[in-house]
């Protein structure tokens, strides 16, 4: 099913006796789901894009591509830094702007300037019910009436498919610096990159990589801006580690490259076993690591995220222990364990009401969030 | 603007109502003389009063819950309450509904700057929480111009902004979790110091749900680091056009101001007249502000004085120091008290996409002069957000109506050019009725049916958001 307008969509949805999975471009297909595929491919185009308001609106099925291309030509980006999974599912196709909202993806950035779901300025959706919905707007402050654009950021397609996205984007800046610290253990980089994220020279990237490109750990903390501002922020972080005796990359080219490894977990790549996924306290980040006896992993959002590659039918949340305060999802693999973090009954219950709300026939990608 | 009749069940029930609410709160949490009950009856929306049945100030969450779940068994309405200084009408209550205030919960729980957040109770106000973490160079970043006085609890419900969002974001870009109780008494926890939800995002969906999904009792907050420096610059211009065009071009150059304020002639006038800030005579004036170390802030406002001089200002003033940069703000920050010295007034909060700022503040100008009623013009222009002030004489009889009706009119325009109702202040009663003109009937009917999941029986703040006749079904079933 390959619906080419949204009234087109909605009688789909309205009309499917059976499950449906919905899918973008098909590059982050995680967890298990059955059902007849819904594509959202031919939903496509950018509808407006206004530079000096900071705007940019799609339809759902738009290639990422396309949208950063057209950032690129006004200078600006999506800022939150969207990850690419194809590297790390072994998928192909065309990653959807509909599936980066619809999962929420993040990238480094998310620790400075926010999350995916923090530049959606509204969307319109077809429920499982096939009632179109639209909520928010195109403008950067409103708070007119319940914020569903959160609620179907990083809902999986579970409550509705998305056809239209507002987003706000922002300027790229004129430079990039990336400091390079080599060989710290994660015990030993956190710290750091906890104080650098504190510090007032506004980090856009703090990340720690135990195996990195040249195979030995790198740490690295990201500063971006005009290019005066740059170099005095580089030159006072770069003072404030002199213990560590950190390198300055200021090549936009391989500070980018350095930065799209950690984005990517390219870290991971053709190598098998287990991918998880884990949003953490980040100074709790180098003992939860510890406990997970994990073959390779990737720490980003200053220890706040932590990327564990495991043997094949792990139960990272097992390893992780009760005390655990976070949440962990099965991005690759996982055994038979559910693939997004189980929530406490009376949280499950207000999900699950949810779910009864907007997909009460559980057409939507049934089972891959509960 | 009107409320529901009150339900009279509950009215003659009263005395056995606050005598079960005595049981699980100490003697002076319960307030249901009617001279008290009055300090309840408004919040900053002065024109609507209505003394509740009682009003209760619990000081744990374990309180909280214990009232809300008489509240449920009983069929009270309850209508939480921060530190009631909303401009909507939030915290308004009717005769028959319990004012929960959450004034006494105003603890620090928990401070961590390894992880940059703090844990507070929602009673908390926003400025106190920038208060318990500046020692150490940190700040909590939304900054409503009421943050002296305004709760977090109240920041949560209407997801309030600030002067400073364009940079910083407003209160769900900004809050990591939350301890709710929701109408049952059931209380749970969204969120904490990691970031992001696990599941479904359920602490987006709470935040800006202005009261009507649970009562908040705890909130982690993103906490961050000040930076070195801040400073502002005044551009006036001939033209609220041309003032426009000047915001337009700051954004598209890359600079991203932690503000842009912006200020037409009637607000000018009034707060020069007030303040005595020293403001040019001019048609609109900017207050651009950057942050960063001195070498920083010089190279921004470089570039931004140069982009502003493409314009033609009539007047352009970098703050030199501390001093100077005091007073290119104090008229702005004084705008609200100088507005009120002149007159009463009705503050609006629509947005508008930042490239129809021309033509709305072209046609609010229109409107004024067709209702004869002025309208000064103070507002966050970075990211959109106006505040059109609307001066009228509320001893005047029908003054106050069409004061109404003519900022009704400036929220359709708003709507019209692909903008929105409420910025930051939310809905409460004061947009209630309008709702149906940003949103279809699907559209409501799926916020609706959030609030059916959360509150079932639709107890907490059942008479705001959603316009009377649109919620009246739920609100009947309920009440039976």
């Amino acid at each position: 099913m390959r619906p080419e307008t949204e009234t087109e969509l909605a009688e789909m949805i309205r009309a499917a006796s059976g499950p449906l999975r919905v899918r973008g471009g098909g590059t982050r297909a995680i967890g298990k789901s059955a059902g007849k595929v819904l594509e959202t491919g031919a939903l496509s185009g950018i509808v407006l894009h206004e530079p000096g308001a900071l705007t940019l609106v799609a339809k759902a099925g738009t290639p990422v591509a396309e949208i950063e291309a057209a950032l690129e030509a006004e200078g600006q980006r999506l800022a939150f830094e969207p990850m690419d999974h194809r590297g790390l599912l072994g998928t192909e196709g065309a990653p959807t702007i509909g599936g980066v909202a619809a999962a929420n993806v993040s990238g480094p950035r998310r620790v400075q300037a926010g999350a995916c779901r923090d530049f959606m300025l509204g969307l319109r959706f077809v429920d499982g019910a096939g009632r179109v919905v639209s909520n928010g707007g195109r403008v950067m402050k409103n708070v007119t009436g319940y914020d569903l654009v959160k609620l179907m950021a990083g809902s999986w397609g579970t409550l509705g498919v998305m056809t239209e996205i507002a987003f706000k984007v922002l300027p790229k800046p004129a430079a990039t610096a990336t400091l390079v610290m080599a060989g710290l253990s994660p015990e030993e980089a956190v710290p750091a990159l906890s104080q650098a994220l504190g510090s007032p020279f506004d980090v856009s990237g703090a990340a720690h990589l135990p195996e990195g490109p040249g195979g030995g750990p790198l740490t690295l903390v990201r500063i971006e801006g005009f290019a005066d501002s740059v170099a005095y922020r580089a030159g006072r972080l770069s003072e404030l580690f002199a213990r560590h005796q950190p390198q300055v990359e200021t090549d936009a080219a391989r500070s980018a490259a350095l930065w799209k490894a950690v984005r990517d977990v390219e870290a991971f790549h053709g190598k098998p076993g287990d991918v998880w996924r884990i949003s953490c306290t980040p100074s709790e980040a180098p003992a939860l690591a510890a406990r997970l006896g994990a073959e390779a992993l990737v720490f980003d959002w200053g220890g706040g995220l932590i990327w564990a590659l495991l043997p094949a039918g792990s139960d990272a949340r097992s390893l992780l222990g009760a005390g655990f305060r976070g949440h962990a999802t099965a991005v690759r693999g996982g055994g038979d364990v559910p693939t997004f973090q189980p929530e406490p009954a009376p949280v499950a219950a207000l999900s699950a009401g949810l779910r009864a709300r907007f997909d009460p026939r559980g057409l939507l990608n049934p089972g891959l969030m509960a | 603007m009107q409320m529901p009749e009150p339900d009279a069940r509950v009215l003659t029930r009263k005395a056995e109502i606050v005598a079960r609410l005595r049981e699980v709160l100490p003697a002076d949490a319960v307030i249901d003389d009617e001279a008290e009950t009055r300090a309840y009856e408004c919040d900053a929306l002065t024109a609507y009063r209505c003394p509740p049945l009682c009003a209760v100030l619990p000081s744990t969450t374990e309180e909280v819950s214990a009232v809300l779940k008489i509240c449920h068994e009983e069929g009270v309405p309850v209508v939480p309450r921060g530190s009631g200084t909303s401009l909507a009408g939030g915290a308004l209550p009717t005769a028959d509904s319990v004012i929960l205030g959450v004034a006494r919960m105003n603890e620090v729980l928990e401070t961590d700057y390894d992880n940059r957040f703090i844990r507070v109770q929602t009673g908390r106000t926003n400025l106190s929480v920038t208060g318990a973490v500046e020692e150490e160079d940190f700040f909590y970043a939304p900054d409503p111009s009421s943050q002296l006085a305004c709760a977090i609890a109240g920041n949560i419900a209407m997801n309030s902004g600030g002067a400073h969002c364009l940079k910083y974001g407003v209160t769900t870009n900004n809050l990591l979790g939350v301890t709710m109780v929701l109408m049952d008494g059931t209380v749970i926890e969204l969120g904490g110091a990691h970031l992001d939800p696990g599941g479904l995002d359920l602490l987006g969906l709470v935040c800006g749900s202005e009261g009507q999904l649970g009562v908040v009792t705890e909130a982690t907050l993103r906490i961050l680091r000040k930076p070195e420096g801040a400073r502002p610059v005044l551009i006036a211009f001939n033209s609220n056009e041309v003032a426009g065009e000047c915001v337009s071009d700051i954004i598209k150059a890359g600079v991203l101001p932690v503000a842009i304020e912006f200020m037409d002639r009637p607000c000018i006038v009034a707060c020069e007249a007030f303040a005595k800030a020293g403001y040019p005579d001019c048609e609109a004036l900017l207050i651009v502000e950057v942050e960063g170390s001195e070498a920083e802030i010089a190279e921004q406002l470089g570039l931004i004085t140069q982009i502003a001089r493409r314009h033609d200002p009539v007047e352009l003033r970098e703050a030199r120091d501390a001093d100077e940069a005091g007073r290119i703000w104090l008229g702005r920050k004084s705008a609200f008290g100088a507005m009120g010295q002149i007159n009463d007034y009705m503050c609006l909060d629509g947005t508008i996409p930042v490239s129809s700022l021309p033509l709305v503040l072209r046609r609010i100008g229109e409107l004024s002069r067709e209702v004869g009623l002025e309208v000064a013009n103070v507002f966050h222009a970075g990211d959109g957000n106006m505040h059109p002030l609307i001066l009228f004489n509320a001893n005047q009889p029908g003054e106050l109506e069409k004061c109404e009706a003519l900022g009704a009119e400036i929220l359709k325009l708003c709507v019209e050019v692909g903008g929105c109702l409420t910025g930051e202040h939310g809905v409460g009663i004061e947009k209630r009725d309008l709702m149906d003109v940003q949103y279809a009937p699907a559209d409501l009917e799926a916020q609706m049916a959030v609030k059916d999941v959360f509150d079932p029986n639709w107890l907490l703040n059942p008479a705001k958001v959603f316009p009377l006749h649109v919620s009246e079904t739920r609100r009947a079933v309920a009440a039976e």
